[in-house]
């Protein structure tokens, strides 16, 4: 099918691997978009200027543990935790390196 | 190849209406390659509505095309007024001006065209909207986010001039003022009566949030007041345990609630309201919300086909399912399960379509994406409670439904969530408008 795709037209093909799902969580191409429903809160891109702690540039590792303590319930929140069960482990990874490289 | 047929018809099908891709003369094969191409047009979209929904898209619609759609936004007011905290406003914790946003960063930091106008008219098969001032615009697809209209049909007696005085403020704007200087001119001792109509209406948690205010209000300023609700619903139809009890806790003797207590007439001469049943209540400021529908251009598009009121869609690209080209986003859709009719949710949907609209546009496949909401509510000066749930996409089903175990209400009203609420009313308006 790649082989195909490539003697017909270069660029087709790199759009068409982008819109096929490479992990079964979230595919490359639509992290942006799945990213965004933090922005309501946390700000576009994670950049917030209020009391909810913007998410942008943050260490990658914390934010993923943080979600996944909120997830556990380990660490308390006022809604954090009720959120944080919506999203697969697999899905918080992507999350959480998507925010810190944010700048 | 064959796996993004549909869209790259489609996509052809643009191609014909935009004179930007058309001028630019671009060999169909490396079209779709155009969004990382800084000059090159991906195509036309016209928004209809800056709200919470339409104003989102056309944002993210820019975003994410790197520019490369051209997106022209159709409002009819000058500015931005939002409903959420406009309660606040009614208890007298914030300044109405607080409430009103510029729509200038839509348009400087975006590039979106602005068009105050109000459209009169849609050509779905040729693609063109018409507005009564500014001309017509052709689209390559089209994004409605129009709101709500009331049904007024079903109250006896609530006509033009009767809603002159009785007034809803369920659209933020001059009538937010008009209740807040009627609740400020009641004597102390007079009655707010506050009637709800049958879900769905927008934002399930606010009426209960502007009796709270209220009750609030008039327990700082005016003891001897009442506040009355009067609810078409069996029951406090969002957040119940917390309404009644912080009502319990905070304003007994000033905050009664009634169920099952359906307003079909009003004499706004003697300002006293009528049930089904005909039971009668008076009170001195009548605030009355009547059911609620998708707004009226939404008819003229042709895309209301569930019980004559609301705009079924695909849930993947929000376009509707009635006509072509056509997405739909915010209060006129017939809702998801358990997806409130509110403008947290409504910047969700006009995500969701943007996404969609670019991956379309690009002749690819747009793909499912999970959506969340939050309602907070101030239930007094200082405390908030709130209701989230998060929606994942269901592949056999073909919508949205509640990821289990996900979301919830708040353990109790807390100051801590006060200030969360305020910070996401600031936050959602700059991710909205900015
Ligand atoms: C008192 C109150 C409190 C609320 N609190 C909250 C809250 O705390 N949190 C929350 O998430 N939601 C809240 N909401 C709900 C929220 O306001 C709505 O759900 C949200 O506004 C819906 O967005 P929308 O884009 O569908 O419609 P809107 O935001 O109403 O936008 C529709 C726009 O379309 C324009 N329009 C319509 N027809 C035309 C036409 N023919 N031509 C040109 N322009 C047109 C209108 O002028 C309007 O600006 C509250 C609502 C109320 C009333
Ligand atoms: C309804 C608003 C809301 C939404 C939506 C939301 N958050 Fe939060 N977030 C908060 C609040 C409020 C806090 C503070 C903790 C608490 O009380 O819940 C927080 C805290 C956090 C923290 C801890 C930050 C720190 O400095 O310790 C992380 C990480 C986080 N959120 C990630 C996310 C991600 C990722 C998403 C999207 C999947 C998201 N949030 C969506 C409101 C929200």
């Amino acid at each position: 099918m790649q082989k195909l795709a490539l003697a017909l037209a270069g660029t087709l093909i790199a759009l068409n691997a982008l819109a096929e799902p490479r992990s079964a969580a979230v595919p490359p191409a639509n992290i942006p978009y799945f990213a965004a429903n933090c922005a309501n809160c946390h700000g576009t891109d994670g950049r917030a200027v209020s009391a909810i702690p913007p998410l942008a540039g943050r260490d990658r590792a914390y934010l993923e543990e943080t979600m996944k303590a909120y997830k556990t319930g380990a660490r308390p929140a006022t809604i954090m935790h009720q959120l944080a069960k919506g999203y697969t482990d697999e899905e918080i990874a992507i999350l959480a390196e998507y925010f810190a490289k944010q700048k | 190849m064959s796996r993004f047929n549909p869209y790259r018809r489609r996509l052809l099908h643009a191609l014909g209406a935009s004179t930007a891709l058309a001028a630019a003369g671009l060999p169909v094969s490396s079209f779709a390659a155009a969004t990382t191409k800084p000059g090159r047009k991906l195509g036309r979209v016209v928004v209809i509505g800056a709200g919470f929904g339409g104003a989102t898209a056309a944002k993210y619609l820019r975003k994410w095309s790197n520019g490369a759609i051209e997106v022209i936004l159709i409002e009819r007011n000058q500015q931005f007024v939002s409903c959420p905290a406009s309660n606040e406003v009614l208890g007298g914790n914030r300044a109405y001006d607080s409430l009103v946003h510029s729509y200038d960063g839509l348009r400087k930091n975006w590039g979106i065209r602005l068009v105050h106008a109000s459209v009169t008219g849609i050509d779905a098969d040729r693609r063109r909207v018409r507005t009564d001032s500014a001309g017509d615009f052709q689209y390559d697809r089209l994004v409605l986010s129009p709101g709500f209209d009331f049904i007024y049909s079903g109250i006896a007696g609530y006509d033009a001039k009767a809603q002159e005085t009785i007034l809803h403020a369920w659209k933020a704007g001059p009538q937010t003022l008009a209740l807040r200087k009627q609740l400020e001119d009641l004597t102390d001792g007079g009655t707010y009566v506050l009637s709800i109509p049958k879900a769905p209406y927008r934002c399930p948690p606010g009426p209960y949030e502007r009796a709270s205010q209220i009750a609030w209000y008039f327990k700082t300023h005016k003891p001897r007041s009442k506040v009355i609700v009067l609810d078409a619903n069996d029951k406090v139809v969002s957040k119940e345990k917390l309404f009644l009890g912080v009502w319990e806790s905070d304003y007994q003797g000033i905050l009664e609630y009634r169920p099952r207590w359906n307003v079909v007439a009003v004499d706004a001469a003697k300002n006293i309201v009528t049930s089904e049943l005909g039971d009668k209540e008076r009170g001195d400021v009548l605030n009355l919300l009547p059911p609620q529908r998708a707004a009226d251009i939404a008819r003229t598009a042709g895309v209301i086909n569930v019980n004559d009121r609301w705009a079924d869609v695909d849930w993947i690209s929000l376009e509707s399912t009635a006509v072509k080209n056509i997405h739909v986003l915010g209060d006129a859709l017939q809702a998801a399960p358990l997806m409130p009719k509110s403008g947290h949710m409504a910047n969700q949907h006009g995500k969701a379509a943007a996404a969609a609209i670019v991956e379309i546009l690009s002749g690819r496949d747009p793909q499912p994406t999970l959506m969340a909401n939050t309602c907070y509510s101030l239930v007094d000066d200082k405390r908030a409670i709130h209701v989230c749930s998060v929606h994942r996409y269901h592949p056999e089903k073909k919508v949205p439904l509640v990821v289990e175990g996900s979301g919830g209400v708040s353990k109790e009203a807390s100051a801590e969530e006060g200030i969360y609420t305020r910070a996401w009313a600031t936050t959602i308006w700059k991710d909205t408008l900015t």
